[in-house]
C-alpha cells in the first residue's frame, strides 16, 4: 500500500506492507537512521519521533497509521546542518550522552515537553524522561542537559 | 613525567573537561551504527532458536520455510559441512597448580542437541527481515526434552544429566589458590564468620543490540564484515582463519556501538561465524540484526555464583585469613575460561592486608545462557563476599564497621603490593600504587559518618529510617598484551590517529586526541580519531578490562612522542638550527622565541613528503609514527562507595538518597568523561543490586525477558552521585592513567546490603544476596518479624 508521510518538512509518497512499522518505513524506505530500534515494544524509547508535533513510539506506530502525518526526526532538529538545536548543544556540553544510541529518542521527547514546559524543575524532567532507558550515563548528565537547554531558552527568550 | 606538561589551560588538554568530537555525529543522527548499514540487495537472517533448556533433536524438517516466497536459504548445522566447528577458547586457563579445566566451546547451530534457551537451530535468509520472521514458523524441529540442569549445586550430583557427555562431568573448572596457611592460623582467630552468599545473574542491557552485516566483493576478493563487536582486530584474525582468506582480504568495522559492557567482546558468536559466511555463499550483502528478545537469550549474561566464606580475625578486628569455596555458574559453554571466577577469587582481597587466603571454585556448566564478562566481570562477587565478612565480623567484635576496614588496609608504604595469586592476565597479582586510607576519610566526610547516627536518630523520629553504608574496593585495571596507535600530521595540518579498539561510548574520539594534541600543541578539535576498523589498524586486542584509556591512551601518546621528534628534526633542518632551539607552539614550529620564522605543521608535513629530490639517507617519509604499548603489569584502581538509603519496612521499597563515590585512577585525562564514566556505572551497578535480576525457572527458561518485566533503573531511581578524585599516578605508564569504566557498578551491591541492615537494626537482617528486589527484601522483613516478633517502631503522629 502507499503512504505519504511529510518528513521533516519533505514530503514522501512511500511503498510499505500494511504491517511495517513507521520505525522501518523511516530507516529501511528514507534511510533516515536517527531513530533506532531499542526494544521494539515500546518500553526504551530509542525509537521516538514527533508525530504532528507528539513524542510517539515508532516501534509501536504502523507506516500506515502515519499515513498524511508530520513528521520529525532527529535529523530534522538542525535542517541546515551549521548549528545544532539548543538541545542538542546542551548535550553536548553537559556531556549529556555517551554512546548516543539511546540520544535521539530522548531528543525527541524533551522538544515537546521543553515546549510544553518552559522551566522545569530536576523533578519534572526526570519524571518527563522516565520513559525513556540509557544504560551508559545513569541518567545525571542527561537531566543537566535538559535545564542547561532550558536555561538557554529562556535566555534566548529574554533577549528576543 | 610528561613530556610537555600542560602549560595552556583551557585548550582541553589532559586534565581538561574536552566537549566531545564524537557528540555532533551522534546529535543529529549522522553517526553510524551497524544497523544502518544498507546495501543493495541485501538478504536478512532470522534464527530459529531452542524453545528448550535442554533436549536431544530427532529431526528438522525445513520444507515448508524454504517454499515460502522471499526466502533465499534455510542452514542447519548439517548444511554447514566442514564449516561447522565449536568456536575458539577465548582465554586460555592460567598457570595454576591443580587447575581443572573443561573446555565445551560454543558451536554454530546446534547438532545433534540444544543446551540453552534460545540457541540457534535455524539460519532462514530471506529478502526482509518480515520474510524471514514469517518463515521461523514454517520450520518444524522435533525434540526430545532432557532434563535441565539449572541448580550449581545439582549440575555437580553424580546422577546429574550431562549437558557435554564427551566431559562425562557437569565440572567446567576446578580452581584453587592459596597463600599463607590458613588452616593453621585460623586457630589463633578470635572470631570466625562464616556465611553462604548468592550472587545472581543480570543483563549487560546495552541499548543497542547484536548486529552483522557482511558484503564479499568477488571482484576484489574483499569481504567487509560491520559488527556491533568490542574487537574488530581479533573477529578479522579470526575470520580470515576460518574463512581462509588472508587478513588483508578482511576488513571488519566496529562503527558507533551502542553500548558494549562485556558481551559484545564474546567471541565467536553463532552468527559472527555465520553471516560472513553466508554473504560469500550467496554472493548478495546479508545483515543479521538482534531484536531485544533474542538479545535476552542469546548474548551472554553474567553474575551467577554461590561462595561458602569464612573470615578469622584477631581481638582487634584484623584480618587473620579468609577461606572461600565458591561454585560459577558459566552457562552451556565456556569459551571465555577463567576469567570472570579468576577475578572474583582475586578481587576478593580488595584493599586490605589478607595474610592467609585459601580459595577454591568450581564452575559448572548449567543449561543457561553461556556467562562471559559483564561490566565488573566477576569482581562484584568477591567485592560483595568480603565487605560482608568484615560487616559481620565488625559486629560479632562490636566494632565500628569502618573502623574494621581502616585497620586492615593496605598501608600507602606498602606498594607495590605483591600477592601470591595469579590474576586474569596470568600474572601474580599485583597492586602498582594506592592509598586508600584519604579515600576512605574524604567518603566519611562527604556523607558525614561522624553525625550520621544523630541524622538517623531525628529521621527516626520522623518515622523514616535511613542507614549508610560505606565500603571499599580495588579493581586490576589497564592489563595487557597492548595496543597501538598511529599518528600522522597530514598536509591539511590537522592529525589523524588510529587505534584498534573498538569505542561503546567512552569518548575515545575525544581522550585520544587530547593526549596527542597536548604533545603536539594543536587544537584538539583538529584530532581526528579513527577506532574501530581494521583497514585502518590492525594490531590490537579490544576494549575490556577498563584498558582502553590506559592501554591504547599510552600507545596514543607513545607515537605521538614519536611525532613530535619527527616534527622537531623536520623543522631543525629546513630551519637550519640545532633541533633544541626549535619549539612547537600552537601548530607552528620556529625558532625559540622567533614566531616571524614560524612554519605551519602543514607545510612542514609537505616539506616532509617531497615528490623529487634527494632525501637524507634514512628518512622515513611524512610526519607519521606507529607505536605500540603492552604493560607488563596493570594499574590497581581503587575506591571508597558511600550510600545513604531509606527503607520503608511495611513495603521493602528503597530509595537511595545519596551516592558518593570518592575513587583513585590515577591521572584524569578528561574529567568529565572520568565522572559520566563512574556516574554509568552507579547506575548499572544500582540495577544490579536492586532492581535487575534474570528469573529463571527450574526448567530453565527465562521468566523475564523483555523490558516490560525486566527492570533497568529509569531517570526516577538514579541518584546523582556526588564524587571526588584522588590521583595516586600508576608507575606503570607515561601518563599514570589507571582504568574507570568498571568501577562504578564493583561495589554497588555490598554497599547497598549494608545500608539496608543499617537502617533497620531492630530486624537484625542478615542479607548475603543480590539482587535484592522489594519482594525479596520484603521476605527476608517478614521472615526476621515471625523469627524475632520485634517490637514494632514506635508510631510517630
Amino acid at each position: 500500500m502507499q503512504v505519504e508521510l511529510t518528513v521533516n518538512g519533505a514530503t514522501h509518497t512511500v511503498e510499505v506492507e500494511p504491517r511495517m512499522s513507521l520505525l522501518d518505513c523511516l530507516r529501511d524506505k528514507l534511510a533516515l537512521n536517527g531513530a533506532h530500534a531499542g526494544c521494539e515494544h515500546g518500553v526504551c524509547g530509542a525509537c521516538t519521533v514527533l508525530m504532528d508535533g507528539q513524542a510517539v513510539r515508532s516501534c509501536l506506530i504502523l507506516a500506515a497509521q502515519a499515513d498524511g502525518a508530520e513528521i520529525t526526526t532527529v535529523e530534522g532538529l538542525a535542517p541546515d546542518g551549521a548549528r545544532m538545536h539548543v538541545l542538542q548543544e546542551a548535550f553536548r556540553d553537559a556531556h549529556g550522552l555517551q554512546c548516543g544510541f539511546c540520544t535521539p529518542g530522548i531528543l525527541m521527547t524533551m522538544v515537546p515537553f521543553l515546549a510544553e514546559n518552559p522551566s522545569p524543575d530536576e523533578d519534572a524532567i526526570r519524571e518527563a524522561l522516565s520513559g525513556n532507558l540509557c544504560r551508559c550515563t545513569g541518567y545525571e548528565n542527561i537531566v543537566r542537559s535538559v535545564r542547561l537547554a532550558a536555561e538557554r531558552m529562556a535566555t534566548a527568550r529574554a533577549d528576543g | 613525567m610528561h613530556h610537555h606538561p600542560p602549560e595552556h589551560p583551557g585548550r582541553g588538554y589532559v586534565g581538561e573537561s574536552a566537549p566531545r568530537n564524537e557528540d555532533r555525529r551522534l546529535l543529529t543522527g549522522n553517526a553510524l551504527f551497524v544497523d544502518d548499514v544498507q546495501l543493495e540487495g541485501m538478504l536478512h537472517v532470522a534464527f530459529k532458536r531452542s524453545d528448550h533448556a535442554h533436549a536431544t533433536i530427532l529431526g528438522i524438517d525445513t520444507s515448508a520455510a524454504l517454499a515460502r516466497p522471499g526466502v533465499v536459504a534455510v542452514l542447519t548445522a548439517e548444511d554447514l559441512g566442514d564449516y561447522w566447528q565449536p568456536g575458539p577458547l577465548l582465554v586460555p586457563p592460567p598457570p595454576v597448580q591443580g587447575l581443572v579445566f573443561n573446555q565445551a566451546t560454543q558451536v554454530p547451530l546446534a547438532k545433534g542437541k540444544v543446551r540453552h534457551a534460545g540457541e540457534p537451530v535455524v539460519m532462514i535468509i530471506a529478502e526482509s527481515r518480515y520474510i524471514a520472521e514469517d518463515a521461523l514458523d514454517d520450520v518444524w524441529v522435533d525434540y526430545e526434552p532432557l532434563e535441565p540442569v539449572v541448580d550449581l549445586e545439582a549440575a555437580l550430583a553424580p546422577d546429574a544429566p550431562l549437558i557435554h557427555e564427551q566431559l562425562g562431568t557437569n565440572l567446567a573448572a576446578f580452581v584453587p589458590q592459596t597463600h599463607g596457611d590458613y588452616e593453621a592460623a585460623v586457630k589463633d582467630a578470635h572470631v570466625v564468620v562464616s556465611r553462604r552468599f548468592h550472587y545472581d545473574r543480570g543483563a549487560s542491557a546495552a541499548m543497542e543490540n547484536r548486529c552483522v552485516v557482511a558484503n564479499w566483493n568477488a571482484r576484489a576478493e574483499e569481504l567487509t564484515v560491520w559488527d556491533t563487536t568490542q574487537a574488530p582486530i581479533p573477529i578479522r584474525n579470526g575470520l580470515a582463519r576460518m574463512l581462509g582468506l588472508l587478513e588483508s582480504q578482511v576488513r571488519v568495522v566496529a562503527p558507533f556501538v551502542g553500548g558494549g559492557f562485556g558481551p559484545k567482546i564474546m567471541m565467536f558468536y553463532p552468527e559472527e561465524v555465520l553471516v560472513p559466511w553466508v554473504a560469500m555463499r550467496l554472493g548478495r550483502p546479508v545483515k543479521w540484526a538482534e531484536d531485544r528478545q533474542e538479545n535476552f537469550y542469546a548474548t551472554t549474561q553474567e553474575r551467577g555464583q554461590v561462595h561458602d566464606a569464612e573470615m578469622a580475625v584477631d581481638a582487634d578486628g584484623r584480618i587473620i585469613g579468609v577461606r572461600d569455596r565458591f561454585l560459577h555458574d558459566t552457562g552451556a559453554y565456556d569459551p571465555y575460561g577463567l576469567t570472570v571466577p579468576i577475578n572474583s577469587q582475586c578481587t576478593l582481597l580488595g584493599p586490605y592486608d589478607v595474610p592467609h587466603y585459601d580459595s577454591e571454585f568450581r564452575a559448572v556448566f548449567t543449561n543457561r545462557t553461556t556467562v562471559t564478562p559483564v561490566r565488573g566481570a566477576g569482581r562484584q562477587h568477591g567485592v560483595f563476599v568480603m565487605e560482608r565478612l568484615l560487616d559481620l565480623a565488625a559486629r560479632e567484635l562490636g566494632m565500628d564497621r569502618v573502623e574494621i576496614r581502616r585497620r586492615n588496609y593496605i598501608g600507602a608504604e606498602d606498594f607495590p603490593h605483591q600477592w601470591r595469586i595469579l590474576f586474569q592476565d596470568f600474572s601474580p597479582l599485583y597492586y602498582d600504587s594506592g592509598n586508600y586510607l584519604p579515600t576512605l576519610e574524604k567518603a566519611l566526610e562527604m556523607v558525614d559518618y561522624a553525625g550520621f547516627a544523630e541524622e538517623q536518630r531525628r529521621a527516626r523520629e520522623q518515622g523514616r529510617r535511613i542507614g549508610v553504608g560505606v565500603v571499599s574496593y580495588v579493581e586490576g585495571t589497564g592489563i595487557g598484551p597492548y595496543e597501538g596507535a598511529r599518528v600522522t600530521i597530514e598536509p591539511s595540518g590537522r592529525v589523524r590517529v588510529a587505534t584498534g579498539l573498538g569505542t561503546q561510548g567512552q569518548g575515545h574520539y575525544t581522550v585520544f586526541a587530547q593526549v596527542v594534541a597536548e604533545i603536539l600543541d594543536v587544537d584538539v578539535a583538529q584530532v581526528n580519531v579513527v577506532t574501530g576498523d581494521t583497514r585502518e589498524f590492525g594490531w590490537g586486542t579490544g576494549t575490556f578490562a577498563s584498558r582502553g584509556a590506559v592501554v591504547a591512551g599510552s600507545a596514543c601518546h607513545a607515537a605521538a612522542t614519536a611525532v613530535r621528534a619527527k616534527v622537531l628534526a623536520t623543522a631543525a633542518r629546513v630551519l637550519g638550527i640545532p633541533e633544541d632551539e626549535v619549539e612547537i607552539v600552537s601548530g607552528r614550529v620556529q625558532p625559540r622565541g622567533q614566531p616571524e620564522r614560524a612554519i605551519t605543521l602543514a607545510a612542514l608535513s609537505g616539506m616532509a613528503n617531497p615528490l623529487r629530490g634527494a632525501v637524507v639517507p634514512g628518512t622515513e617519509p611524512g610526519l607519521e609514527a606507529t607505536a605500540y604499548f603492552g604493560p607488563e603489569k596493570g594499574s590497581t584502581a581503587s575506591g571508597v562507595h558511600a550510600i545513604v538509603v531509606e527503607v520503608d519496612p511495611e513495603t521493602a521499597m528503597v530509595k537511595v538518597l545519596r551516592y558518593i563515590v570518592v575513587h583513585d585512577c590515577g591521572r584524569l585525562i578528561n574529567p568529565v568523561i572520568v565522572e559520566g564514566q563512574v556516574q554509568g556505572g552507579v547506575a548499572h551497578g544500582i540495577g544490579n543490586a536492586f532492581y535487575e535480576k534474570l528469573h529463571f525457572d527450574e526448567g530453565g527458561q527465562l521468566q523475564n525477558a523483555s523490558f516490560m518485566d525486566y527492570l533497568l533503573p529509569t531517570a526516577l531511581d538514579v541518584p546523582r552521585v556526588e564524587m571526588a578524585h584522588r590521583e595516586t599516578p600508576a608507575p606503570e605508564n607515561p601518563l599514570g592513567l589507571k582504568g574507570v569504566g568498571e568501577a562504578g557498578c564493583i561495589p554497588t551491591g555490598a554497599a547497598f546490603a549494608q545500608a539496608i541492615e543499617d537502617a533497620l537494626p531492630e530486624y537484625g537482617l542478615d542479607i548475603t544476596e543480590i539482587p535484592l528486589s522489594p519482594n525479596r527484601l520484603f521476605e527476608l522483613l517478614e521472615s526476621a518479624r515471625a523469627a524475632s516478633a520485634p517490637e514494632p517502631a514506635p508510631a510517630v503522629p
